[in-house]
């Protein structure tokens, strides 16, 4: 484990370089330990793939002080002080006119589109963090059967709610913003709503389900988000 | 009390001293981006820090009150005038109903701060009301000011007039120079990289807004590739992606990202470098960790000696 400085309030806690569910999990658990001691100074904290990113006050605590508090907590970070992760299901509809690449995808990867459906539907996804952009999800759990490089050519604009695939890793586009994922579909869920009394629907640690919809569901449950009247899954 | 809006100029947005807690939901802080400035013109008007109001970058705005206020202007040395005439920076200045104030473009300086005495009365949007424009957040409706726009403020009772007896110089150096901590990734540029870092100079670029600050200048060199595995970004991490010039990251910055990120602006040094001007140049200084919690708690002291100084 490496403490790095970020400047004068904030230090970077770097467990490993690598993108792993073992590392990303000792990273949520030593954010959730930090939050749950209260650590002195601590203001804020962002957690990341391989590392977590801790904002300080300092005039309550020193650089070295803290990084010690740290480093004395770090050995309990496991999976075992994680709370219960919250299971949440995201309707998504995989057609063509959504999903801008899925034919392109299968096509690239030599399977027929309902077979990368079924694959890309059927796993359970892992949300690392959530960054970037306001509510974005960056979630491990791909099969690797579907592992693609990204695009060659990063789109300049991805529409919100579009979920993608890249590398090793599924994302969500939470607002209109560019990217180089495969796109194979949308979801008619806002993960990111300035106007909700919270904005952000998912949290790092959730488990991710996506539930395959069609066309006409999408757009009623696209009508009941606008009302403000769905009620996503989460148990 | 209302605030009528007759021209918004480019850019003007409410901001109050940010909304913490949210980046690990991809949320920025936002707040102004010269605080100090921002502290200042709150102070002069008797509110709390945290009170909202306006920061405007570049042209100010044309306003009307319907009521007897107290405001303040700090920050870039922009023309502040009430019903046509001239009236001062870094002081108090009382309001009759039905005066009209214009905040010009600044001589010298990017981003001016108005205080309104009781503060801009918005709603508070995950304990905050400082807009962040780009994720429709905060201030009013989430976006920047409009011409027609309305903005209520509390009432209070007056406060006396003060003015700093110096206030402090925003802008305008030949050279502004910016401290700055090495790392995180420091490591991931060559010895060269990191003297190009800390002996050029760089230009401000008219690309950079509150999210960052573009940077041009001599290349930095990086060792191994430019990327990384995204981590979280801080504020004023300066992010050098592959063509090698600086990006520092500010107050509505991405919560994280995959570019190697040399250094990290200190945070008493952020506001002077929002007032850079696009065509102006700064330099690099490298402290340490220590350092610059040394010199943090100057400035502090510093900010505290003006607000002692301030007349009557």
């Amino acid at each position: 484990m490496r403490f790095l400085p970020a400047g004068d309030l904030a230090v970077s806690v770097e467990f490993a370089e690598e993108i792993s569910v073992e590392v990303n999990t000792r990273v949520r658990a030593l954010e959730f330990l930090i939050r749950q001691k209260g650590l002195t100074g601590v203001l804020e904290t962002v957690p990341t793939f391989r590392s977590l990113l801790v904002y300080y006050d300092p005039h309550a605590v020193g650089y070295e002080a803290l990084c010690e508090a740290i480093a004395e907590l770090a050995p309990q970070a496991s999976t075992t002080v994680l709370p219960p992760a919250r299971a949440v299901e995201l309707p998504c509809c995989y057609d063509t006119e959504l999903g801008l690449d899925l034919e392109a995808a299968a096509e690239r990867l030599r399977l027929p589109v309902d077979e990368l459906v079924r694959l890309h539907s059927a796993a359970e996804y892992l949300v690392y963090f959530i960054g970037f952009t306001p509510g974005l999800p960056y979630m491990a759990g791909m099969p690797e059967r579907i592992h693609l490089p990204r695009l060659e050519t990063p789109r300049t604009k991805v529409p919100a709610q579009s979920v993608g695939i890249g590398a090793t890793q599924c994302c969500i586009y939470s607002v209109e913003s560019p990217g180089g994922y495969w796109i194979l579909g949308k979801t008619p869920l806002r993960l990111y709503d300035p106007e909700a009394p919270d904005p952000v629907l998912l949290r790092p640690g959730d488990r991710v389900r996506f539930r395959p919809i069609d066309r006409a569901e999408y757009e009623r449950i696209a009508a009941q988000v606008e009302a403000r009247t769905f009620r996503p899954v989460i148990a | 009390m209302t605030v009528r809006i007759l021209d918004a100029g480019p850019l003007t947005t409410v901001q109050d001293l940010g909304r913490a807690g949210h980046l690990r939901y991809g949320i920025p802080p936002s707040g102004p981006l010269d605080r100090e400035s921002f502290l200042l013109a709150n102070r002069l008007v008797g509110n709390d820090a945290a009170a909202a109001g306006l920061e405007c970058t570049y042209m100010g705005p044309r306003f009307q009150v319907d009521r007897a206020c107290a405001i303040a202007v700090t920050g870039a040395a922009a023309p502040v005038t009430v019903n046509g005439a001239a009236a001062p920076r870094w002081t108090t200045i009382m309001l009759g109903a039905g005066d009209t104030v214009r905040v010009g473009a600044p001589r010298v300086g990017v981003l001016s701060y108005i205080a309104f005495s009781g503060g801009l009365d918005l709603a508070m949007i995950l304990g905050s009301r400082a807009t962040y424009a780009r994720g429709r957040l905060g201030g009013l409706e989430g976006r920047a000011l409009r011409q027609g726009d309305a903005l209520d403020v509390r009432d209070g009772p007056l406060p006396a007039v003060r003015s700093l007896a110096t206030p402090p110089s925003v802008g305008g150096e030949a050279e502004t120079i910016v401290r700055v901590v090495l790392g995180p990734q420091a490591d991931r540029f060559t010895d060269e990289g990191i003297r190009t870092l800390l002996g050029a100079t760089y230009e401000m670029t008219q690309q950079s807004d509150r999210m960052g600050a573009r940077l041009r200048g001599p290349r930095i060199e990086h060792t191994r590739g430019h990327d990384i595995i995204s981590d979280g970004i801080a504020l004023g991490s300066i992010q050098v992606p592959g063509d090698g010039q600086p990006i520092v990251l500010l107050v509505d910055r991405q919560s994280t990202g995959g570019y190697t990120k040399i250094a990290t602006v200190c945070s008493f040094d952020i506001g002077r470098l929002g007032q850079v001007k696009p065509g102006q140049r700064l330099r690099f200084a490298a402290v340490t960790v220590d350092e610059a919690h040394r010199l943090l708690r100057e400035s502090e002291t510093f900010l505290d000696g003006l607000l002692r100084e301030e007349r009557a």
